[in-house]
């Protein structure tokens, strides 16, 4: 075992484990966020995506060594149920899930593009999001919140 | 206490004391509408609480569908209370009812309605106990939020009157629901309840508990369904870090560990140590798959028969043969569970869509008593069906009695799920029909082979979960009878709803399977609807008839008229107009289950005739559910349904060998990608007046007819295997 302080959402946070211990399990396990999930371990689905230094990342094959000194931002990093990010926001107002097991995913990969592309086309969002899968099959309604997320964040 | 394990608790303490009351044991009581019927006491489905809160228990469970968003909204019209008042108990054997499976697009009908008849019996005994304690006729009330006042101005509230408002007594269902003219939230889209929390990271999944003390765990699936463990090195495994137990009873094989990842890594180590012996036990694939379902020696069972002495000699006559491959529910999440034993007694918190069913199940496997037993349901990821949900209950259940205590969460890895959940069937459909010399059908004939589509917990003797038969002593399941019409199961919605002359339905099941198979969402709906509506089209232009002329003039039924007409209207549907080649429209129409709602969905597709590529661009449907109780949630349920069929129609199918299943991972098992989803445009035609029909599963048939119908239309070669796979659209087109 190895300590790490790991920068999460603004915050030093301590942990000890094995360097190649995949950052989901930590997130999840030691410092109980619920939002990055667990969906396949084999960066094929997304739902673990979290942001690193801004970037998206599939938590699940990215080893805590990795991120050791990095920005790490999870979808609870971005808003609160009281203080909702406007993607956030977005995603509720468009009811934009059934199950909502992919939409951390969605949320994080959403935020990087938004971050890059203020103003995105659909075109843009659907390539943003076309590595993520969603089962219940909300695609249209999840491109509507990102797209109404943007239209708020830049105005 | 972490705060996750805190809300998921807070609930638990709020209510106590209701027990459920056995069917009155005097007499035959008169049946009750809904479920209601099995589960007769007021206080089953609903508490005031004298701090202002209105909670309202049910046995059906979130899956993502919104069912607890739109009991609240039935509730709150009934009772006259704000939404915001109203807390909803989903699936928990010790408080709520047993409403059995939550499966079959059934909740509002059910449970909406056992709801909407308890609340206004509820009401009305608190109106007539505010009656008496203010001294005026009920007639005279007021009622907003819960409030009540008299004339004189004078005021009670439920939250008063619970001590002198009985509702521990049996429900009559005698006092008449609201009629619509007076609903205020049902018809309304009220956003869902349990959306917020699962875009900000709260405690939403039962991915997402954390119990004191609380370690992890994994299984250890056989290599295949035949194999037998030989041997494995547990000593070695035990040595690992973080490793608490290793289970090895038969071949089920299971590790607990204080880390998830230690759990994992102490999984790997069991997999490449165990040696198995395995058997070729799986059928062939690809056609040679339905020439064996076919060749299997099972009686043919005449389903529905219909003879029409009248009808006009036959002029022509046309066969066709459709098949459906072994399709996944392929869950984003990973079946899960968390199991604790506390002096012999079982907690389970799991998202099997039946707490009560699989509770029943676990006590028959470890020879329990049901009540020693307790099952809460927490959401998981969407099933779309019966997944692993409650064979991993079992996995987590057979592991924690080795913790001491501890409670166990595991969850199955993402190769455990595609391996081994039960798939929805492969099918093979064999349609006949006959034109007069007008061009109207007069002979009919449909003609199916299937697995079975229910082997979920309860649905027969022996244990009907999978690492049953994989103990030292096995309690396997045995094989299920199919589901009985009128629903019906491997022949749900095989009868036409058109008149078509002399009908035949005729199903050969095949009850005993090499691959595991149960209900995926439709069961056999989604094959027999693709299989009769493109076999409709196929008489159509047999026939020069449009699709549309040609499905309303064989069509009496008013309701499902209107949906052919409103979703050809929607689409600007012009008759008689040929594909180009590359693009084409089609039409697919069906009323799930022949009892659920009524859907007809038009789709326009795109053709690359060199790649084989199918593209399905845009769809439209239109939907008659009866009374509506929440627009939005009843578009959300049959836009996903169209974008999950598009995906079956076009992309999945199960792979396996003669021993082994080889789709193990997302990269053998493609579903649809943002840029191969069509946009949705969904009509409603809502009927405030009628019944609640279920929508969860309406979609799915007629998408993929209207798919296949399209891209006949589009290329003049008619596809009748799925998936619509660009290699079988480019054999098609040569």
């Amino acid at each position: 075992m190895a300590s790490f302080t790991l920068r999460v959402n603004g915050e030093g946070r301590t942990v000890q484990v094995e360097p190649d211990t995949p950052l989901l399990y930590v997130l999840r396990n030691d410092l109980e966020l619920n939002g990055p999930k667990f969906g396949c371990g084999l960066a094929q689905c997304g739902a673990c995506t979290v942001l690193v230094d801004g970037k998206p990342v599939r938590s699940c094959v990215a080893t805590v060594a990795s991120v050791a000194t990095a920005r790490i931002t999870t979808i609870e990093g971005l808003g609160s149920a009281e203080r909702l990010h406007p993607l956030q926001r977005a995603f509720i107002e468009e009811q934009a899930c059934q199950c909502g097991y992919c939409g951390n995913g969605m949320v994080m990969a959403a935020k990087a593009l938004l971050d890059r592309t203020p103003r995105p086309s659909e075109r843009d969002v659907k390539a943003a999001l076309n590595g993520h899968l969603c089962r219940c099959a909300s695609h249209n309604r999840i491109v509507r919140a990102v797209r109404r997320a943007a239209t708020e964040l830049s105005s | 206490m972490s705060p996750s394990r805190r809300e998921f608790l807070a609930t638990g303490a709020l209510v106590v004391g209701f027990t459920l009351a056995p069917r009155a044991a005097l007499g035959q009581p008169a049946t009750l509408p809904g479920s209601l019927n099995g589960n007769r006491r007021l206080d089953a489905w609903l508490r005031i609480d004298p701090s202002g809160t209105v909670t309202i228990f049910t046995g059906k469970i979130e899956l993502g569908q919104g069912i607890g968003t739109a009991l609240s909204q039935i509730a709150a019209d009934e009772l006259d209370v704000d939404l915001k008042r109203i807390d909803v108990v989903h699936g928990d054997t010790a408080r709520t009812p047993n409403e059995g499976m939550t499966a079959g697009s059934l909740s509002v009908e059910q449970s909406g309605t056992a709801l909407r008849l308890a609340c206004a019996e509820a009401r009305h005994i608190l109106m007539t106990a505010a009656a008496a304690k203010l001294g005026v006729q009920v007639a005279d009330l007021r009622i907003d939020d819960g409030t009540i006042t008299a004339p004189s101005g004078a005021r009670t509230a439920y939250w008063e009157l619970s001590a002198d408002a009985h509702l521990d007594g049996d429900a009559t269902a005698k006092i008449t629901p609201k009629p619509a003219s007076e609903h205020r939230v049902v018809g309304q889209s009220v956003r869902r309840r349990d959306i917020p929390r699962k875009f900000t990271g709260g405690a939403a999944y039962v991915q997402d508990i954390r119990l004191p003390g609380m370690v992890f765990g994994r299984v250890v699936r056989p290599p295949s369904p035949g194999a037998e463990l030989v041997d494995v090195d547990e000593a070695r495994v035990r040595s690992l870090p973080g490793v608490l137990a290793v289970v090895r009873d038969g071949s089920f094989l299971a590790v607990a560990a204080a880390r998830e990842e230690q759990a994992i890594r102490a999984r790997d180590a069991l997999k490449q140590s165990a040696r198995w012996k395995e058997t070729a036990s799986l059928p062939p694939s690809g056609d040679e798959l339905y020439r064996d379902l076919m060749a299997r020696s099972v009686p043919a069972q005449t389903v529905a028969e219909k003879t029409a002495p009248t009808a006009a000699e036959p002029a022509k006559r046309l066969e066709a043969l459709y098949t459906r491959p072994y399709q996944a529910h392929a869950s984003m999440g990973p079946s899960c569970a968390v199991a604790q034993w506390q002096d012999g007694q079982l907690t389970v918190w799991t998202h099997s869509q039946g707490v009560f069913p699989l509770r029943g199940e676990l006590a028959k496997a470890f020879g329990m008593e049901p009540t020693s037993i307790r099952c809460i349901h927490a959401e998981g990821a969407g099933c779309y069906g019966h997944n692993g949900a409650d064979d991993v209950a079992l996995d987590a259940a057979l592991l924690a009695r080795a913790t001491g205590g501890r409670p166990v969460k595991l969850q199955w890895m993402r190769d455990d799920e595609f391996m081994w959940e039960p798939y929805g069937s492969a099918m093979v459909m064999k349609l006949a029909g006959a034109l007069d010399a007008q061009g109207n059908v007069v002979a009919w004939s449909h003609e199916l082979w299937s697995h079975p589509h229910s082997t979920r917990p309860g649905s027969s003797p022996g244990v009907n979960l999978l690492a049953a038969r994989h103990l030292a002593t096995p309690a396997p399941a045995v094989p299920p009878a199919d589901v009985p019409q009128p629903a019906g199961g491997s022949d749900r919605n095989a009868i036409p709803l058109y008149d078509f002359g002399a009908v035949k339905v005729v199903k050969h099941y095949v009850a005993d399977a090499p691959l595991r198979t149960s209900a995926l969402r439709t069961l056999g709906g989604y094959a027999n609807v693709f299989a009769l509506e493109s076999f409709v089209d196929e008489l159509a232009a047999a026939a020069g008839a449009d699709p549309v002329e040609f499905r309303l003039r064989h069509l009496r039924d008013a309701r499902a008229r209107a949906v052919i007409e409103a979703a050809a209207q929607r689409a600007g549907w012009t008759a008689r107009v040929r594909g180009d080649g590359g693009r084409g429209r089609g039409i697919g129409f069906a009323r799930y289950k022949n009892l659920a709602c009524y859907c007809a969905v038009v789709a326009d597709v795109s053709v690359d005739r060199a790649s084989g590529r199918v593209g399905v661009t845009r769809a439209i449907a239109a939907v008659d559910a009866g009374q509506i109780v929440n627009p939005d949630g009843v578009i959300n349920q049959i836009e996903g349904g169209i974008i999950q069929s598009t995906s079956w129609t076009l992309k999945e199918s199960v792979r396996f060998d003669r021993t082994r299943v080889t789709t193990r991972s997302w990269g053998d098992y493609p579903i649809l990608r943002f840029d191969e989803v069509p946009d949705v445009d969904v009509v409603l035609l809502n009927r405030p007046d009628e019944r609640f029909l279920g929508v969860g599963e309406g979609a799915q048939g007629p998408a993929a007819a209207a798919i296949a119908n399209a891209i006949a239309q589009a290329t003049g070669r008619r596809l009748r295997a799925l998936p619509f796979t660009p290699e079988r659209v480019k054999q098609a087109l040569a």
